[in-house]
């Protein structure tokens, strides 16, 4: 089960710059932690974010193991149009999570 | 009146502890060092990096390594001719220099990016800005982390 939270203004005007704050529900195992029998826990992370405005992708990060547990990402853009925007987190072992919000620009 | 004994035991303790102590640090120091100066290179491809533009919003102060608030800022006027590519962030004392790449562009509207990172220990956190010209940008501060993240392993 994945959980994502996606933070945006549900209306803007034209042209004005908006933020979007996103956090997905993960453990972001890095893969250099050990059991107490000294074994490795193998990498289990989000390894890339993307986000498209109207099938445009406007923003995408790639994330490493030293980004912390359940991942929060914050960025900006320019709302240009009423649309929907699209959040996508892949990652290991098909991690695969998915958001759309929708915006109204007048 | 000290006997040769005596003299050998003291002399080979003395040497033996010095070296223990000096090599461990100084290797892992030196790699941790050469793993980033590597991470960098590769993302700038040789080219210069100067100072400035860049605004790296770190706490100097950090309780907890495991979540600590990262914001990168940049200068720019995000048109279409002149903007932030990518902004990336590099930690020197993790495992790994890597933290985080944004991609961004002329659409973001403003070049600022937001995440948490894990630090590992007291040192230094860089980030470098990818402008659309091809210069490099970059900004660092020196954080002092009082519980490390992944500290149990001894990675240090």
């Amino acid at each position: 089960m994945t959980r994502v939270v996606v933070n945006l203004p549900q209306r803007a005007r034209r042209g004005e710059i908006i933020e979007i704050r996103t956090l997905a529900g993960h453990a972001m195992e890095t893969g250099f932690r050990r059991t107490q029998l000294g074994e490795l826990v193998p990498r289990d992370i989000i390894t890339r974010f993307t986000c498209s405005y109207n099938g445009v992708e406007v923003f995408s990060a790639e994330l490493h193991p030293a980004v912390a547990a359940n991942p929060l990402i914050a960025f900006s853009t320019v709302a240009t149009e009423s649309g929907t925007l699209e959040f996508r987190w892949t990652g290991d072992n098909g991690y695969v999570a998915t958001h759309t919000a929708s915006i109204a620009v007048d | 009146m000290t006997t040769r004994r005596q003299f050998l035991v003291l002399a080979g303790g003395t040497l033996a502890g010095t070296a223990a102590q000096a090599q461990l640090p100084a290797n892992i120091e030196a790699l941790r060092k050469a793993a980033l100066a590597e991470a960098v290179r590769k993302v700038t491809g040789g080219a210069q990096v100067r100072a400035g533009r860049v605004k790296l919003d770190v706490p100097p102060l950090i309780d907890n390594g495991n979540t600590v608030p990262v914001s990168v800022e940049v200068e720019s006027p995000m048109t279409a001719i002149d903007h932030v590519k990518a902004i990336h962030v590099f930690t020197e004392k993790n495992p790994q220099p890597y933290v985080m790449t944004a991609r961004l562009g002329p659409r973001a509207g403003r070049a600022r990016v937001s995440t948490r990172a894990r630090i590992a220990d007291t040192g230094k956190v860089l980030a470098i800005a990818q402008m659309s010209d091809g210069s490099f940008w970059s900004d660092s501060v020196n954080v002092v982390v009082t519980l490390s993240a992944c500290l149990e392993d001894g990675l240090i």
